[in-house]
């Protein structure tokens, strides 16, 4: 039975969620401390390109080079997230327009492209990728096998981060003066937080998970190098936050929702569904905007829980 | 404690030379971040340079070539400038062009026999109506949902990227050449020769029909916003729409109203590909081309001017050119859409010193040489 459609189509709903599961919480880490940070395409790109070049010519064996390529994507999308921290914290430019300078600067015709034309990339699959584990030899069982125990390391990985990421904002006192900072600056100011560390703080680890989530698709999902490879994933992934709730367990719900949606067309067609695969190619597209749209009216949207600090620039001075 | 501190204050007197100093500064620190860029990846900068200029500006065919790339961004580009100044990121640009170019390409085909003079004004009314009805969406969910038109505006580029390829690679839709060869190689049905637009020739340099076309958008959109009410009232109602719906202006029919214009003047952006250069729907090309995110750039440039948007597309559409005429192994792609980010990123940052100033001072001890004085 493990071969059944809906099995199958759930266990590619893990896999293909999970990039967006790293990105989305990499974004409510970021809007938690009020940055919106519109920039996560670009910098899953440069998390994917960069895992994808290390994987490619560093270390000897794949226990060595899959650790540093997954650690070098942090690295990346750590370093877009720190440019996009001084422009819009320091510097206290638009977050709208800065966070697509990003996406424009380290996007698909930009750096991740610039780096993967001058690397050469694109020529060869794959040295290593991640591949599925068998978990206590579990991966027969029925159902939750495939879904649950035949997953690569970076799914456990997302596991584990949800629910560090709740703990941290919902049990420590840091994620409670994350929460301060992201509702009224003002306040956490006068208690002594400093809002502009914590603010860069956040953003560069949303930008380092995000980078780890576009490695997810260069090193497991599809092992090689494409200008765009995450094909819009980054802006699914802040659609993502805002259905969510900015809850990291509904993150996970949502990621994987939108995975089975981003694997239908590709499973349907394995299987020699024909009919038009655009229309399922859409799905993704459409329903994130169906989604966005009921959560955006009526009784949802006074129990949204969105920072209200969100998107503004704090200047102690002019409060 | 001598550790110099650095704080940033709100300017109380604007000196006039600012606004001038500030943007040709930031235009400077943005080179020497490219420089290091390419010095990192193993390129020499200043060749680099002077290769793009002289392939943008000087070289033979290299102004012609530059209007060709510079049209499609004057149109994106005055498409996010309509809306960003209202404060309506619409980044659907991509999308809206992409349906303007199906809208002209169906009715030239339709047209195919009549004359220009119907031909192409038809197809520039195509091209609006589908850009503008492709903007609505967002528009529509935005003023009578709340939903963010930055996500919306931005799924549906995915959305009319797939419709382009169903049209071309996927159906044997009106758009598709049904001959045996199109059977075969997927692509267009070929447009009618009347509905190729015409040129202008100045000197040695050719500008296409659409950048004109692209101008008296400009001046219209000027007129529009500087000198109607409309565009009084999209100001305010950007700048704060609680003081606007106080004083009775109709908020939602203006954000419908604002996005539909943006998606139109997308719209006619694509027309111009089908009428100026492709002269068929070209589903692959348009696609690989991204002047939507670019027009991005360009309005934000032009801090949504609409002449400095047409001004600063010209300009980014000679980066553009020179990035396709060089492109090779010691001139990778990619590294026009890195230059353009980090010019952004450097008028951006630039921006706050016009407003602020940045004061260093030695916390400790020059605090009581203030106290006596």
């Amino acid at each position: 039975m493990n071969d059944g459609i809906v099995v199958v189509v759930l266990a590619a709903a893990v896999a293909y969620g999970t990039p967006l599961l790293f990105a989305a919480l990499g974004e409510l880490l970021a809007e938690r401390s009020g940055v919106l940070n519109l920039g996560v395409e670009g910098m899953m790109l440069m998390g994917a390109v960069i895992g994808f070049l290390c994987v490619q010519h560093v270390g000897g064996s794949a226990g060595v080079a899959l650790p540093i390529a997954v650690a070098a994507a942090a690295v990346a999308g750590g370093g877009c997230a720190l440019i996009l921290a001084f422009l819009v914290v320091t510097l206290r430019a638009n977050q709208i327009v800065s966070g697509l300078a990003l996406t424009i600067f380290a996007g698909a015709a930009g750096l991740s492209s610039y780096i993967g034309n001058d690397f050469e990339l694109a020529d060869d699959p794959a040295r290593f990728s991640f591949e599925p584990l068998d978990v206590l030899g579990l991966h027969d069982l029925p159902v939750l096998g495939p879904v649950v125990f035949e997953q690569t390391w970076l799914v456990y990985a997302s596991w584990l981060s949800v629910a560090a990421v709740a703990f941290y904002l919902w049990r420590t006192r840091p994620g409670l003066n994350v929460r301060a900072v992201g509702e009224s600056p003002a306040a956490a100011d006068a208690m002594g937080i400093d809002v502009t560390r914590y603010r860069y703080l956040h953003t560069i680890a949303g930008g380092a998970l995000a980078g780890i989530g576009g490695a997810c698709f260069s090193l497991a999902l599809t092992p090689q190098w494409v200008d765009g490879l995450t094909a819009g994933a980054g802006w699914i992934a802040i659609a993502l936050v805002i259905f969510a709730f900015w809850r990291p367990d509904l993150c996970l719900v949502g990621a994987y929702v939108f995975g089975g949606l981003s694997a239908l067309p590709l499973i349907l067609q394995a299987r020699g569904v024909t009919i038009a695969p655009q229309l399922f190619q859409a799905l993704p597209y459409v329903m994130t905007i169906v989604v966005l749209v009921l959560v955006s009216t009526g009784t949802a949207r006074r129990r949204l829980g969105a920072p209200a600090a969100l998107g503004t620039p704090y200047v102690r001075e002019e409060r | 404690m001598t550790r110099p501190s650095v704080r940033i204050e709100r300017r109380l007197v604007q000196r006039r030379w600012l606004p001038v100093v500030v943007p040709i500064g930031s235009l400077l620190v943005a080179f020497g971040a490219i420089a290091v860029v390419l010095l990192v990846t193993g390129h020499a900068p200043l060749p680099t340079f002077r290769r793009l200029f002289d392939a943008a500006f000087v070289a033979d065919g290299a102004l012609t070539n530059t209007f060709i790339s510079a049209t499609p961004l004057a149109f994106t580009g005055l498409a996010a400038a309509v809306a960003f100044r209202m404060r309506l990121f619409n980044i659907g640009a991509e999308g809206q062009l992409y349906l303007g170019a199906i809208g002209a390409a169906g009715i030239a085909l339709l047209l195919a026999g009549q004359s220009a003079w119907l031909i192409i004004p038809a197809m520039i009314a195509a091209g609006a109506a589908c850009g503008a009805a492709w903007g609505a969406i967002p528009g529509v969910l935005r003023a009578f949902a709340h939903t963010n038109e930055i996500i919306t505006s931005l799924m549906l580029n995915y959305v009319a990227a797939l419709v382009l390829n169903y049209l071309i690679f996927d159906s044997l839709s009106y758009w598709r050449d049904t001959s045996a060869t199109g059977q075969l190689f997927p692509q267009g049905k070929a447009l009618p020769d009347a509905a190729a637009w015409p040129t202008f020739t100045l000197g040695s340099v050719t500008v296409p029909f659409g950048f004109v076309v692209a101008i008296v958008v400009a001046a219209v959109v000027w007129v529009l916003y500087t000198r109607t009410r409309f565009g009084f009232e999209t100001q305010v109602i950007g700048d704060s729409p609680r003081a606007a719906r106080y004083a009775g202006m109709r908020t939602r029919r203006k954000i419908v109203a604002v996005l539909c214009l943006s998606g139109a003047i997308a719209g006619i952006g694509g027309a111009s590909q089908d009428g100026d250069f492709r002269h068929v729907l070209d589903a692959r090309g348009l696609q690989q081309a991204n002047y939507g995110y670019t027009g991005i750039v360009v309005a934000a440039l032009a801090r949504y001017n609409p002449f400095a948007t047409v001004l600063v597309a010209f300009l980014l559409g000679g980066l553009e050119n020179a990035g396709y005429t060089l492109q090779g192994a010691d001139f990778p792609s990619g590294l026009v859409g890195m230059m353009q980010g980090i010019i952004l990123f450097a008028m951006l940052g630039g921006e706050l010193l016009v407003r602020y100033r940045v004061v260093i001072e030695r916390s400790d001890s020059v605090r009581p040489a203030e106290a006596t004085t």
